[in-house]
């Protein structure tokens, strides 16, 4: 029998350069953050599940060595992979413990430490994330280069100009300048986006989300536990997930990622929303925007926007507050920042500070049905997530 | 500048990293470990006094006969012999039928071009390159096949163009490996 499972506690560190903890120290940030929200000790917590990509940082098994930092041991654990959507797996995993009645309160931790590499090692890393024989081995794509193709192909088809893209960066950055937990907390314009260098041409270096540091933790408990902890619960209400081919030329379309649509139409059955009416249903929500082309096929694959209709949402502005529906309102990945396998948990953390109303002014949508939605992709539509958190348990 | 002179990416990665190198030898040599301060932040960090070099030795015995047919000019695939399926990447074995009965096809060597990009900020091991045009085919067979594109501005190449397959020796690794030819 499946259990109801509410977000009771959330963390998150500030994201950036973070030069100034390791990783351990980084982690215990959000953990410290999450157990202090929920009013929890670390005993209360009975599994944990980290998120963390690695390979350019030195601990090779994080999961340990962040639960004996934080005093959480000897309690079960894992360390889960799903490239940059690590982090919704985590939660997907924790969710499940709980669901299942294995037990009452589990941990999603993500955490990264990118910068523990030279750049040249971490562009080398994240090239490799998708079909390292075929793909990589002889035609050294890079991250940017596999969402250029994306890029380039939507260009083609709907008449979308780089410009177009770049909106994307303006309106992740003006909200990224209003959080102070964001890498990038400065505005920028569409001259200083299209004046930026090409990293994967039609990608420009402001088209992209940076090399992060940054961690987050979402505690999850059981309805009954959670009727004792909180007055506020956040209820994860329905989580999708797909995958798509880890060769790029095994795909048959360039503007849209399958694995996102695929999870998207799951998670909206399972929480009984109409896909069409996603847009009236969802107060806010945090989109995979790794580059901003991923923002504008995510509007598409949710059911924001029509086929080829998504680049018109940001040239009309309508993923503002105040639009049709407010996106990356912590600033998406472009300016919040990307800590590849936090991520994930970033955007529940967020989303439960939404939803509960506990954001920045400037940047805090209005809560009206009590719906919030987080998509996100692990490397290029390899894998996908969306789960959806509501104030009302059903 | 003559072509010998010309700076790649690499050298510029490698002169940063020996400059790095350098001033954090330098910091040892003085405080006794390996402590240096960030550049940008100020704060303390500490240079990793243990190297890996990762270089893989991956299994191709099932596939040898790609690698053979490239040295003789072919792009080769596999078609299941009870489904008819083409796999490219090869494939030893059919997920559909389940079952391992597979012949080697020579693929087409024309195609049109779906997409493609740049590679402007390289991967350090390929970083010795000019800036590369990578591209993905669809052969008339539809089958989609990626591969570098000889061409160096990418304006010039639109999504629907005619592209040939030609079988190349990689420089300056010497080995074969196929790229895509612009149909004048």
């Amino acid at each position: 029998m499946k259990r109801n499972v509410a977000v009771v506690g959330v963390g998150h560190s500030k994201y950036g350069v973070r030069n100034d903890v390791s990783l351990p120290e980084l982690a215990w940030e959000s953990i410290n953050m999450a157990l202090e929200d929920a009013g929890l000790e670390q005993k209360d917590i009975e599994y944990v599940v980290v998120s963390n990509v690695g390979g350019w940082s030195s601990e090779p098994l994080s999961a340990v060595v962040i639960n004996e930092y934080a005093g959480i041991c000897p309690t079960g654990t894992v360390r889960v992979e799903a490239a940059c959507a690590s982090g919704s797996a985590a939660v997907k995993l924790a969710y499940d413990m709980v669901a299942s009645g294995h037990v009452d309160i589990a941990m999603a931790v993500g955490v990264e430490k990118m910068n523990e590499s030279p750049t040249p090692t971490v562009v080398e890393f994240i090239g490799r994330a998708g079909n390292y024989f075929w793909e990589f081995q002889n035609f050294g794509l890079t991250f940017p280069g596999y969402y250029a193709l994306y890029m380039t192909a939507y260009m083609y088809k709907y008449g979308a100009t780089e410009e177009d893209f770049c909106k994307v960066a303006v309106k992740n950055h003006y909200y990224g300048a209003r959080n102070p937990k964001a890498q990038f907390q400065k505005e920028v314009t569409v001259e200083q986006c299209m004046s930026s260098r090409y990293i994967a041409w039609p990608i420009k270096l402001f088209d992209s989300s940076p090399i992060t540091d940054g961690s987050a933790a979402v505690i999850l408990a059981s309805e009954e536990v959670a009727k004792q902890l909180t007055d506020s619960p956040v209820w994860i209400r329905a989580i999708g997930y797909a995958s798509d081919t880890s060769n790029l030329s095994k795909r048959d379309t360039f503007t849209s990622l399958r694995a996102g649509v695929l999870a998207g139409e799951q998670a909206y059955k399972k929480a009984g929303i109409d896909k069409d009416k996603a847009v009236e249903t969802i107060d806010v929500a945090e989109v995979h925007d790794c580059f901003t082309i991923a923002e504008v096929m995510a509007y598409e694959d949710l059911g924001f926007a029509k086929r080829g209709e998504g680049i018109e949402m940001i040239r009309n502005e309508e993923t503002y507050i105040g639009g049709k529906i407010p996106v990356n309102l912590s600033g998406g990945l472009k300016a919040k920042g990307h800590p590849i396998a936090a991520t994930g948990e970033g955007m529940i953390a967020e989303l439960t500070n939404q939803l509960l109303s506990r954001v920045e002014k400037d940047r805090q949508a209005p809560i009206k049905n009590g719906y919030a939605l987080a998509h996100n992709i692990g490397g290029t539509g390899h894998y996908a997530y969306v789960t959806i958190l509501s104030l009302s348990k059903s | 500048m003559s072509r010998e002179e010309k700076k790649t990416l690499k050298d510029m990665y490698d002169s940063q990293m020996k400059q790095f190198f350098e001033f954090v030898e330098s910091m040892k040599k003085s405080l006794g470990v390996p402590m240096f301060p960030d550049m940008k932040s100020g704060k303390a960090l500490y240079f990793d006094q243990r190297e890996i070099t990762l270089r893989f030795i991956i299994s191709v015995e099932n596939i040898k006969e790609f690698f053979n047919g490239l040295a003789e000019g072919k792009l080769l695939g596999t078609k299941c012999k009870d489904c008819n399926q083409l796999y490219f990447p090869p494939q030893k074995d059919c997920p559909r039928c389940r079952t391992s009965n597979m012949e080697w096809i020579e693929l087409s060597k024309e195609g049109e071009l779906l997409t493609f990009t740049q590679i402007n900020v390289k991967p350090y091991s390929f970083s010795h390159y000019d800036d590369y045009i990578v591209g993905i085919v669809r052969l008339p067979e539809g089958i989609n096949v990626t591969a570098w594109i000889r061409e160096n501005d990418p304006k010039k190449l639109k999504p629907g163009m005619k592209m040939r397959l030609e079988i190349v020796k990689r420089e300056p690794e010497n080995y074969y490996t196929y790229e895509w030819v612009p149909v004048a």
